[in-house]
């Protein structure tokens, strides 16, 4: 029997709230399936089974608030004699929400009704608008919920509360979300010693290429600059592995897999740090895709539980608001968080020539527990290496 | 195509990227990403908004041309009665 329990999405995280299963006894599951659905300090977050097996018991009830590790709900598995059809290792689940889709658009939703579905945990991709040009609108929503009740039936043994009633409002979210970041940073700065490195990156040959491929592209598949900051970075980390794992137990865990997390800011405050998988892998194409994918799932609070949890460094890109220079905190335990700021044209010397370039100013915030500075330079280094040879990223 | 059945479609797009924002209260000349507090990713959906809705293709090197309200109101105001 495997245990499922409340899975820690990230360091700032000490309880969840269980909003509703999608299972019941007696259902087969596969890894890599959302099952259940909890409410954090980062919004509704779909979870993840990480095993194959079948649900034997489910203990925790929706509505009920439980500390991180708990268990949820017990999962037979097939060394246990469940007959599995089709296991696979499931590197990255195919999501089968539509949500996943290419999102070509918003979806389009008034305020209210975002934050309701969010409460509900009702996926805003699977309710049709009612509104002025099919946007969604509360009693969109509240329909939707009304449906969902009806539709999802419920073992009869299972006594179900209904989880509106134990939703706090959203501007408590608001409130906890603030206080998990206050609780990670407060940690980050108290624990890790930061160094600071800087570097001035020629962005030249980067946005050629970038611009060549944008001309050949319908306005909908276009690029974005961030897209080729991540990509080098992710292969910069496959060069200097140190800066891409978790501090843990006074010693530093180096992981194989480069998942980049990318901080993504919401419009009413606050910041989640969804994760691009295998980042180092992916074409730019799939990493927009994925960008993209995720800041729609960030915004409409739909996120997967393996989204938030696994990130191995992490991103910021502040170039948007103007700044030039930023100088991260860590996200514990990771060991590294690489900045950049504004693409911005600056008076460039070379071979003895002044030109004008646009130049992207990168840092590192490096744990000095796990790395030196030497070691952080060389990243800064490769990284604006890849950045010159853009054709290859 | 009038300029304030224009102003109408942008206004609508740009309802879907801040649903918060108060739009009489934005100046013609004022620059539109920084008031709305519009990122890169939101400003590209924006102009696929604006491709969808009125068929217009938007070139990266045309971005520069689209800062402020009455900037696009008049981009868009060239392409679409032009084609019409």
């Amino acid at each position: 029997m495997v245990e499922f329990r409340m899975p820690s999405l990230g360091a700032d995280m000490e309880k969840g709230t269980l909003v509703e299963w999608y299972v019941k006894p007696g259902d087969s599951v596969k890894r890599g399936d959302i099952i259940a659905l909890v409410e954090t300090d980062k919004g509704a977050i779909d979870i993840e089974v990480f095993d194959d097996g079948v649900i034997d018991k489910i203990i925790v009830q929706p509505g009920d608030e439980v500390p991180v590790g708990s268990v949820l709900a017990l999962i037979r598995t097939e060394k246990e004699g469940v007959p599995i059809v089709e296991p696979r290792a499931v590197e990255e689940p195919k999501p089968e929400k539509p949500m996943t889709k290419p999102v070509e658009k918003h979806i389009r939703v008034s305020p209210l009704a975002r934050k309701l579905a969010t409460e509900l945990g009702i996926d805003l991709s699977l309710i049709k608008g009612t509104g002025p040009g099919g946007a969604i609108e509360r009693a969109d929503v509240e329909r939707a919920a009304e449906e969902k009740k009806i539709v999802k039936p419920v073992p009869p043994e299972e006594e179900v509360s209904p989880p509106v009633t134990t939703q706090k409002p959203p501007a408590d979210l608001k409130a906890r979300m603030r206080r998990a970041i206050a609780a990670a940073m407060s940690r980050s700065n108290r624990e890790i010693p930061h160094y600071y490195l800087e570097t001035h990156i020629d962005m030249s040959s980067a946005l050629r290429r970038l611009e060549a491929e944008n001309q050949k592209r319908s306005i909908k598949e276009r690029l974005l600059p961030a897209v080729l900051l991540i990509k080098a970075t992710a292969l910069a980390l496959k060069d200097i592995p140190e800066l891409n794992g978790y501090w843990v137990d006074d010693r530093l865990e180096v992981q194989e897999v480069i998942h980049v997390g990318f901080a993504i800011s919401l419009r009413q405050g606050g910041l989640v740090i969804p994760a691009i998988h295998n980042t180092d892998l992916k074409s730019l194409d799939e990493i927009m895709e994925k960008m993209r994918d995720l800041i729609i799932r960030t915004r409409s609070g739909h996120l997967r539980s393996s989204q938030l949890t696994d990130a191995t460094v992490t991103v910021t890109n502040l170039g948007d608001t103007g700044v030039e220079t930023v100088f991260g905190v860590i996200y514990p335990p990771q060991v590294a968080l690489v900045g950049f700021g504004k693409i911005t044209e600056k008076p460039w010397a070379e071979n003895g020539m002044i030109g004008i370039r646009p130049i992207v100013n990168a840092t590192l915030a490096a744990d000095h527990r796990a790395t030196d500075g030497h070691r952080g330079s060389q990243f800064l280094e490769t990284l604006n290496r890849y950045l010159q040879e853009a054709e290859k990223l | 195509m009038t300029d304030s059945e224009i102003k109408e479609i942008i206004f609508k797009l740009l309802k879907e990227i801040a649903p918060e924002a108060d739009f009489s209260e934005i100046t013609p000349n004022e620059n539109i990403r920084e008031v709305l507090d519009i990122d890169s990713f939101d400003f590209l959906n924006f102009l696929i908004g604006i491709n969808a809705e009125l068929g217009i293709d938007i070139p990266e090197s045309d971005y520069g041309q689209l800062r402020t309200l009455a900037e696009i109101v008049s981009y868009i105001s060239a392409r679409v009665n032009l084609n019409q």
